[in-house]
């Protein structure tokens, strides 16, 4: 992304899963683009591939709820599925509880950066 | 009293690495002492190679946690009657039975801790606080697990000492010639691994102490990972502070013990107050027990000691000869299997080691070959092991790591190494 409007840190110590999350967000408050950077394990790379398609094009508002069901979800509790789309498919990491880390890491970081928190952990 | 051993086999570095003539135990016989093998994990039978972490548990270790709450319940030094007595005898006929095997000189040397990690806290606390002062060095070396790093960071924080650390080279082994010259006038204390857990690393103790004695330095080893796959001889090493775990040897969690040279535990104030380590309290004047009792404030894991007599008791009647070949032939066997699999890189290739096992594959993070091996039974380790400093070294940001102990066999190395090849194909 050429010139994000924001951007954040995710960092992993305990694995080294690390991304950088790069967003462009308009003056509407759209989330015009969104993409990340970074090294990690599986889990994490496809939850922050599957992230990029699903926060973009939304608005702000619209992201928080969708950060907040995607939490829900592979945390085991109720989460909204219309909301979640295709984000459905890591209902499955419930089975892994150590594994969870993995999939929030790059949610964290896309919140932290509209939230301009700079660097974020999920340990 | 216990007599010096001077043989190759209690140094760190045996001389020959022939074990052709070594005794042999009977491993299915041995395995089947030891109930969790019967686990099965996913539908397969378990795998179980992650030692490093935790050991699994023989039936007569198990059965001295169970017999001790079920017939010697009561607490321990200060009864008069039969079961308190009972368990006061158990109780120190372990500490015996710890100083036998790592061949200390006394049994107030032994203290009972909760493990290698509150063992070396202690000396930090005890032993660091009262003799150390701005400036002075204490030397520790890149391969430490966390717990010989972080105590030392937080007695140099509070006291103003520094903190040293020797390099290791590519093979992960210790440089020798860099470690001598990092001992100073100003040096204290050489903090160092036996076995690295991240590694696999063999240090060679003997020298190390010969080498820190010559300049008056004091040596603290942590012994976590050596116990339970090496003889230990503290008289011969003539280390001033050894620490080790139980639940590493088989025995239970929440135990461990800290030797130390009764010269300078008898120097060292006592960290935890309460009841055990007094001989008399008024609002006054409180007087301290003599040692071990100084060190170990309150009741102790009473059953946990008992578990870890028992564990002890058990490793002796295998035999280090026989463990020793048995491990070494299966980490042999492993490091070729492992190693020839395509896009495999070994993390450790010290020319002594123990049965460690670390590696990374080409693609594939180690998380992912964790949870791919769980599928097949197999249980391994994933991460940076409590040594970050190591992993970095390697320039990775963690490893896979499969460990070994006396009850894995060559069939556990096929199926871990048909479980990594699976999880090849699965990212290809």
């Amino acid at each position: 992304m050429p010139r994000p409007s924001h951007a954040a840190n995710g960092y992993n110590p305990l694995c080294g899963d690390t991304f950088k999350i790069f967003l462009q967000i308009n003056a509407a408050g759209v989330i015009q683009d969104v993409s990340f950077q970074g090294s990690g394990c599986a889990i994490s790379k496809a939850s922050a591939s599957l992230m990029t398609t699903s926060l973009k094009g939304k608005t702000l508002t619209e992201a928080e709820k969708i950060v907040e069901e995607f939490h829900n979800l592979i945390t085991g509790k109720t989460a909204d599925a219309e909301v979640l789309g295709k984000l459905k498919a890591f209902s499955g990491i419930q089975k892994y509880p150590a594994r969870v880390k993995c999939a929030s890491l790059s949610w964290h970081a896309a919140k932290a950066a509209w939230q301009n928190q700079g660097t974020v952990s999920t340990e | 009293m216990a007599q010096a051993i001077t043989t190759s086999v209690t140094t760190s570095r045996p001389r020959s690495q022939n074990f052709a003539a070594a005794p042999r135990f009977d491993v299915d016989a041995l395995r089947a002492k030891f109930p969790t093998l019967r686990e099965s994990v996913h539908g397969k039978p378990l795998v179980y190679l992650d030692n490093a972490a935790t050991t699994l548990k023989p039936q007569a270790v198990i059965d001295a946690l169970t017999d001790y709450y079920t017939t010697k319940v009561s607490n321990i030094h200060r009864g008069v009657h039969y079961l308190s007595e009972q368990g006061t005898l158990t109780y120190e006929r372990a500490r015996t039975k710890v100083r036998d095997f790592i061949h200390a000189t006394n049994d107030h040397e032994i203290i009972f801790t909760r493990g290698t990690t509150e063992s070396i806290n202690l000396v930090a606390q005890s032993f660091g606080r009262k003799f150390f002062k701005a400036g002075d060095e204490i030397l520790i070396t890149t391969m430490e697990h966390h717990s010989n790093i972080v105590p030392w960071q937080m007695l140099c924080e509070r006291v103003g000492c520094v903190l040293k650390v020797a390099p290791i080279n590519d093979k992960g082994e210790l440089i020798l010639d860099a470690f001598k010259q990092l001992i100073s006038p100003r040096t204290r204390l050489v903090a160092v691994v036996h076995v690295s857990n991240a590694l696999g690393t063999i240090n060679p103790v003997y020298e190390i102490v010969k080498i820190a004695h010559a300049s008056g330095v004091q040596v603290l080893v942590d012994g976590a990972q050596a116990v339970a796959h090496l003889p230990v001889d503290v008289q011969t090493l003539d280390v001033d502070f050894y620490a080790f775990s139980g639940h590493k040897l088989f025995g239970p969690t929440g135990i461990g013990v800290l030797y130390g040279k009764e010269k300078w535990l008898s120097q060292m104030p006592p960290v935890q107050g309460g009841g055990d380590m007094i001989l008399s309290v008024t609002f006054e004047k409180t007087t301290y027990n003599e040692l071990p009792y100084k060190f170990e404030a309150g009741t102790p894991h009473i059953a946990g000691v008992m578990g870890l007599g028992a564990a002890i008791d058990y490793v002796q009647e295998i035999g280090f000869a026989a463990i020793r070949a048995h491990e070494q032939e299966i980490l042999a066997y492993a490091t070729a299997a492992v190693g020839d699999i395509p896009g495999v890189t070994i993390i450790g290739t010290a020319a002594e080691k123990s049965g460690v096992l670390s590696f990374t594959m080409k693609d594939i993070h180690p998380h992912d070959i964790g949870t791919l091996v769980d599928a097949e039974g197999v249980a391994i380790r994933t991460g940076h092991h409590c040594a970050q400093p190591a992993m970095e070294r390697f320039g990775v940001p963690a490893t896979a790591r499969a460990s070994f102990s006396l009850y894995n066999t060559r069939g556990d190395v096929d199926v871990l190494a048909r479980a990594l090849k699976k999880a090849q194909e699965t990212f290809a």
